[in-house]
């Protein structure tokens, strides 16, 4: 009770003019962060960081979260009008937001996008407005062995929903990951790979990774095709968002499931990306039209926006209560809290109720403010797509290659990102999928670390991961959903098999018969 | 008389032009904006530090060009090292350092050194502080290394940020009194994260820096064991509810001989001519009288000793040395390709 006294008070703090306009300044700068790739989230606020200084450390915080909330709507954008994800946790909807935008249903895909956001945020805050202190301890269980077998638990479940040949979903999984462990490896804190090159120092970075596969691979596939995007002839319809929503009704249970997984993840807190492939995958796997899946489905895009945006507002509980960020956004809002001398941990929601309250507050107006600006905006970035593509892609292609300059500001990235453009167009007509290269890259030297480190402290021994019931049964599950396809052949063979022993039975019984006859 | 006189006038006019010509010197100032390179991670403590003095530059408005901050943490912030050692004769760029300014290039193998930059302050010595959970037996840092002693080897695990820096470096310090036994050392990517796995019992000791550590101290839920200075910290007023910074003993008067701190440095890049290193120091000791500065001080429970010029060189030397004796004896140098 005392909890919804201190949420009102943290609403009528967030509603006092000046913080309302930083809410909606904040917001549309996020949008704009967003959208932008290289330009992440976590280096926006980065950036803006320093001019809150003079600010009180509530307002500072609504306005740079407003930021955060925005970058995460924002991501969606790109990913769906041109198949380039400007942060990591929108790679998932590009593999059905494209699709859907590539036939003309690119306002659709948005609308469905931006709701199932707004919805995956809002049941993230209600959970941390009523159940912050009990979940927060939560947290504290996951060791090493817990959090690689949260991203085992990725993985597997990558594998087993994959369609087409699983040897090349492995395959190129493996190039992730040998990708993935280019640089300083953390475990003995010598380089690998590197060469001698001081380029490589830093290993690949995920962003300049995913702009060549994804977007610059699809500008050469377009190029190819001569220019042709069907999206073009798409009409602009006004009322597009309410006749999306009645589709999405449809999608109840895969929101549910969606939110259940983006605020386990986000508290665990294994981050916003793998709940959205997790998502994606089991969202695959349990649809009726999962065949559908990667050739446009709506409900392709509800499932990973609707659980990222779980995650990425969940994963602000243990960033506050225990002072660990889920997401490299949340680090840099982290340091921020420090700057403004307010200590992240146990004591904050005790000593700070007014800054707690009014960020959590912020967390349910930002959220309400920010889908009502970018569903305005829908009928106008779909209109994008109007514009000749002869055009937009040279501009995209400046604007891809200025993202990738900015993430170290390091020219050597550009070409990166090129090269990888290329390996991503050859990939894409070899029928490699590029989608578990991608997961291997962003989760792969996470994993290896959980993986090392829980090794290094059972001395090598491999009953560390069930040697609890947490780590144990998300290692079972995970060895379920990767062995899924085998054991479902095993079953339907063992089922024909059962079956048809007594079919052949049957029969002999009735050559018996016959013969007897 | 007059030869006198003479020689006075002389004397006045020549201090005249020396004067003249210092205050010309003090007046270099950046032509462009300042590129302010961290090389580690958004969110760490030199990441923290770093945004605060662009912080202060931009609220007290005490520099003309703005400063624009960059992390370039790859290769354990060799990228960053690297990035400033290229820049020779760029004068707007600086760069904070952290004590993987000796141990990466150790430990890796890439090339570069302090002597490759130009030295500018020392703006402080972050300290370290053993941690236990505040539910374990050890009330001191001799009960526990005793116990470490009796135990298994490798059975008790420390935590830690990195690989071959700065905490492990105490940590095989901290083994030579628990021979033969060691510590399984476990490294984690940061500090914030290595304080929340010792609250969760899955190590068993750290040695966070104070900012790290504190919020769960105050929570209850960690135990400071003993500092690694040579004296006790000098803030007195009570974190928790009855102890201060200051009432944690020693490492050495608790009878473990162990002594370590980390420099919290501001360089800049090779070749930059007296004039633009006279600017950065007086910029710098503007940015440490500011009260924002002085908060964060205390909140870290940093050690202020603050230096520049040779004396600031002096102490670079022998810190370097005692980093290669410390990184040889835990056997920890790259080997040479």
């Amino acid at each position: 009770m005392e909890d919804i006294f201190s949420l009102l008070h943290g609403f009528s703090v967030v509603l006092t003019p000046y913080n309302f306009v930083l809410m909606v300044v904040g917001i549309v700068l996020g949008v704009i962060i967003g959208v932008l790739p290289g330009l992440g989230g976590a280096n926006g606020v980065a950036i803006l960081l320093p001019l809150t200084f003079s600010m009180s450390p509530t307002s500072a915080i609504i306005m740079l979260s407003c930021i955060y909330w925005g970058a995460l709507f924002g991501g969606a954008i790109t990913s769906i009008l041109f198949n380039i994800p400007g942060e990591p946790w929108s790679v998932a909807t590009t593999f059905d937001g494209h699709p859907l935008a590539q036939k003309g249903h690119a306002d659709e895909a948005l609308t469905a996008a931006f709701t199932s956001s707004f919805i995956g945020a809002l049941v993230a805050v209600i959970m941390i407005t009523f159940l912050a202190p009990i979940i927060a301890r939560f947290a504290l269980q996951f060791g090493p062995a817990e959090f690689f077998a949260v991203f085992f638990l990725t993985f597997a479940s990558f594998i087993g929903a994959s369609r087409g040949s699983p040897f090349k979903v492995v395959a190129s999984m493996c190039l992730g990951f040998a990708l993935a462990a280019v640089g300083l490896d953390s475990m003995t804190g010598s380089l690998r790979l590197t060469y001698g090159s001081e380029h490589l120092l830093a290993g690949f970075d995920f962003l300049i990774a995913v702009i060549g596969l994804f977007g610059i691979a699809e500008m050469l596939s377009t190029v190819e095709g001569g220019l042709q995007f069907r999206g073009t002839h798409a009409t602009i319809r006004l009322n597009v968002v309410l006749e999306t929503w009645k589709k999405l009704l449809r999608y109840w249970f895969t929101s549910i499931r969606s939110c259940v997984i983006g605020c386990w993840m986000g508290i665990t807190p294994g981050g916003a990306t793998p709940a959205s492939f997790m998502s994606y995958a089991l969202a695959k796997r349990f649809s009726k039209r999962g065949d559908n899946f990667g050739k446009g489905e709506l409900e392709g895009v509800v499932a990973p926006e609707t659980a990222a945006h779980a995650a990425g507002t969940s994963a602000l509980l243990p960033m506050l209560t225990l002072g660990i960020p889920g997401s490299p956004t949340a680090a840099v809002l982290l340091g921020g809290l420090m700057i403004w001398g307010l200590q992240p941990g146990p004591m904050l929601f005790v000593e700070q109720k007014e800054f707690v309250w009014g960020l959590i507050a912020s967390m349910y107006l930002g959220n309400i403010v920010g889908l009502a600006i970018v569903l305005t905006c829908v009928p106008l970035f779909a209109a994008i797509l109007r514009v000749p593509f002869s055009i937009i892609v040279p501009v995209i292609l400046v604007i891809c290659s200025v993202g990738a300059y900015t993430v170290n500001n390091n020219m050597f990235d550009v070409w990166m990102m090129l090269v990888f453009g290329v390996v991503g167009y050859v990939l894409q007509k070899l029928n490699y999928p590029l989608a578990p290269l991608v997961l291997a890259i962003v989760l792969g030297d996470k994993a290896e670390e959980g993986f090392r480190q829980a090794l290094l402290g059972s001395q090598g021994g491999l009953s560390i991961f069930w040697s609890n019931w947490l780590v144990g049964s998300i290692m079972t599950l995970g060895m379920l959903l990767l062995f899924w396809p085998t054991i479902g052949w095993g079953i339907s063979k063992l089922r024909s098999t059962l079956g048809g022993t007594p079919a052949v039975a049957n029969a002999q019984s009735n050559e018996k018969a016959q013969t007897s006859h | 008389m007059h030869k006198q006189r003479l020689a006075v006038i002389m004397a006045a006019a020549f201090a005249g032009t020396c004067a003249v010509s210092s205050a010309n010197a003090a007046e270099w100032e950046p032509t462009r904006p300042v590129t302010f390179i961290i090389p580690a991670g958004a969110g760490g403590g030199a990441d923290q530090m770093a945004r605060l003095i662009q912080g202060i530059v931009t609220k007290h408005n005490l520099m003309k060009q703005p400063m624009v901050v960059v992390n370039k943490a790859g290769g354990a912030g060799a990228e960053g090292f690297l990035d400033v050692k290229g820049s020779a004769g760029d004068p707007n760029k600086i760069v904070i350092t952290l004590s993987n300014l000796f141990t990466t290039p150790l430990a890796t193998g890439v090339p570069f050194n302090w002597k490759d930059l130009t030295p500018v302050s020392m703006m402080a010595l972050d300290q370290f502080v053993l941690w236990v959970n505040a539910e374990a037996p050890y009330k001191t840092a001799k009960e526990y290394i005793e116990a470490v002693k009796a135990g298994d080897d490798k059975k008790f695990k420390m935590g830690g940020t990195g690989s071959k820096q700065e905490d492990q470096i105490i940590t095989v310090a901290l083994e030579s009194l628990t021979a033969p036994k060691k510590f399984t050392y476990v490294p984690y990517k940061g500090g914030g994260e290595v304080a929340t796995q010792l609250v969760g019992k899955h190590v068993d000791s750290t040695v966070n820096n104070p900012i790290e550590a504190v919020s769960q101290w105050r929570g209850g839920n960690l135990r400071p064991l003993c500092i690694f200075d040579a004296k006790r910290s000098t803030y007195t007023d009570k974190v928790t509810a009855d102890m201060a910074w200051s009432d944690i003993p020693t490492c050495k008067e608790s009878g473990v001989d162990t002594e370590y701190q980390m420099l919290r440095g501001i360089f800049t890049t090779p070749g930059a001519t007296p004039e633009q290193v006279a600017f950065y120091v007086g910029l710098l000791k503007k940015i440490a009288e500011a009260p924002e500065w002085k908060k964060f001080m205390a909140d870290g429970a940093f050690n202020q000793t603050s230096m520049s010029g040779d004396e600031f060189k002096k102490w670079l030397e022998a810190a370097e040395t005692r980093h290669v004796g410390l990184m040889k004896e835990a056997g920890f140098l790259a080997a040479k390709n």
